[in-house]
């Protein structure tokens, strides 16, 4: 199959792929670009472990295709760190041993900036259904929404 | 996945041409929500996927207080819930849409890729049926226009022909005290399918309603418009009896299944429920207006 030359920009780089058209974005930013942080779940857009950040939305990356990203501004979690330097939500999610097996981790944390980057001061009701799109089997949730609250908290310098 | 081509026409000419030459072996491609999962398992195998979200036809949300809302097929949800409009004078489409899925889900999903998907249970066809909303269609031989609850013929087809393609809905401006409400029942808060929607639209003249909408999903084929039961409130001060009348009315409408969500008998029982709940609704949102 001919493959498609894609122009975009992943964590603030611009970036160019080569891709079938029957690539999904998952697929293009795992095997094609190297970005593998982004981590493959169920397929089918329930559990949010391949979530981006798609021209400032939380999306599916498995429910793209790569094509599509043509001239989008992708986020990544490799694009929230600040080189050695963990975003506050990687920092709090570490604090509040809110992971354990750590595969839906990329997901929560890559929804949880969006939700940040739209609403700096969430309650809890509001960071429980931005979330509900990211399933996790090991934490029951609750430290993972501690989490968010307290990142939003020192985000906000509070 | 199966090989495709992707092609993303910026005009409707362009994507009209792409479809015909294409033929049954097109499909339009908006959000992907459904689509790109259908593919994957093998369910749908179009050797061309014609994105659909370049096209600005497609891409409409503008509203005109005489001729109503135009909204493109593949306006993404996330922008169509959050719109000031839709929200003041579409609560209820507001509300189907905003149920689709989770955040990432609502980013990409279409109201048009939710009808045209064909599900009986789509959330955002009931309140469009309510809504009196008709689909605008184009193909080589010009367009048409088929009223939403016509629109959807059996679970996953709709009225289409291979090389046609849905454009835009258009629905009615709401004229004076007129307001409607959608709702579903699912055994949890969200994050699952309709084991019934209803919506409901009513228009009233100080007390007496002066027409009245209700769209059942989840209970048929296909979404319906139950119209005897909506009939049924014209003329009539909407007290609980002529709820509770027409509510049975939309009952009677329903032929529901049983399946894994819910069995015949309780999805009947449901219908019953939401429409009187959706139908109080409506009528207090219209009498706030």
């Amino acid at each position: 199959m001919k493959k498609v030359h894609v122009q975009t920009t992943v964590n603030g780089e611009e970036t160019e792929f080569l891709c079938e058209p029957r690539q999904s974005l998952l697929e293009v930013l795992r095997d094609v670009v190297g970005y593998t942080g982004t981590k493959e779940g169920c397929l089918t857009g329930d559990c949010g472990a391949c979530s981006v950040i798609l021209d400032g939305r939380p999306t599916d990356s498995c429910l793209v295709l790569g094509v599509e990203a043509e001239g989008k501004d992708i986020t990544t979690v490799e694009g929230l760190a600040d080189g050695d330097t963990l975003h506050p939500l990687q920092k709090k999610f570490l604090e509040h041993a809110a992971l354990q097996c750590g595969i839906c981790t990329p997901g929560f944390l890559v929804t949880s900036k969006a939700l940040l980057d739209r609403n700096p001061n969430p309650t809890e009701h509001e960071i429980r259904y931005a979330l509900a799109g990211n399933l996790c089997r090991c934490t029951g949730y609750d430290k993972i929404v501690r989490a968010v609250q307290d990142a939003a908290a020192e985000m906000q310098g509070r | 996945m199966h090989e495709l081509n992707y092609e993303a026409p910026t005009s409707l000419d362009q994507a009209i041409s792409v479809l015909a030459a294409a033929g049954e072996n097109g499909r339009m491609l908006a959000g992907g929500t459904d689509l790109i999962i259908q593919m994957r398992a093998g369910v749908r195998q179009p050797g061309q996927v014609i994105d659909a979200k370049k096209i600005p036809e497609l891409q409409a949300l503008s509203f005109d207080a005489q001729s109503g809302l135009q909204l493109g097929a593949a306006r993404a949800c996330c922008e169509i819930i959050a719109d000031a409009t839709v929200q003041q004078h579409y609560p209820g489409l507001a509300e189907a849409a905003a149920l689709i899925g989770s955040d990432q889900i609502l980013a990409r999903a279409s109201v048009g890729g939710n009808v045209c998907n064909g599900s009986p249970a789509a959330d955002t066809t009931p309140a469009l049926i309510a809504l009196g909303a008709v689909c605008q269609i184009a193909g080589p031989n010009g367009t048409r226009e088929v009223a939403v609850e016509d629109f959807v013929t059996a679970p996953g087809q709709t009225v289409l022909a291979p090389n046609e393609l849905l454009v835009a809905f258009q629905i009615p401006a709401p004229q004076g005290q007129v307001s409607d409400c959608y709702q579903r029942f699912i055994p949890r808060n969200e994050m699952d399918i309709a084991v019934v929607g209803v919506g409901s639209c009513v228009a009233l003249d100080g007390d007496t309603c002066t027409t009245a909408r209700i769209g059942l999903g989840a209970v048929a084929a296909r979404p319906l418009l139950a119209k005897e039961a909506g009939d049924s409130l014209v003329g009539k001060t909407l007290d609980d009896a002529a709820i509770e009348a027409a509510a049975q009315l939309a009952q009677q409408a329903a032929s529901p299944i049983s399946d894994m969500r819910g069995t015949a008998e309780f999805r009947t029982h449901l219908v019953g429920v939401l429409t009187r709940r959706t139908l109080k609704e409506a009528a207090a949102r219209a009498r706030a207006r």
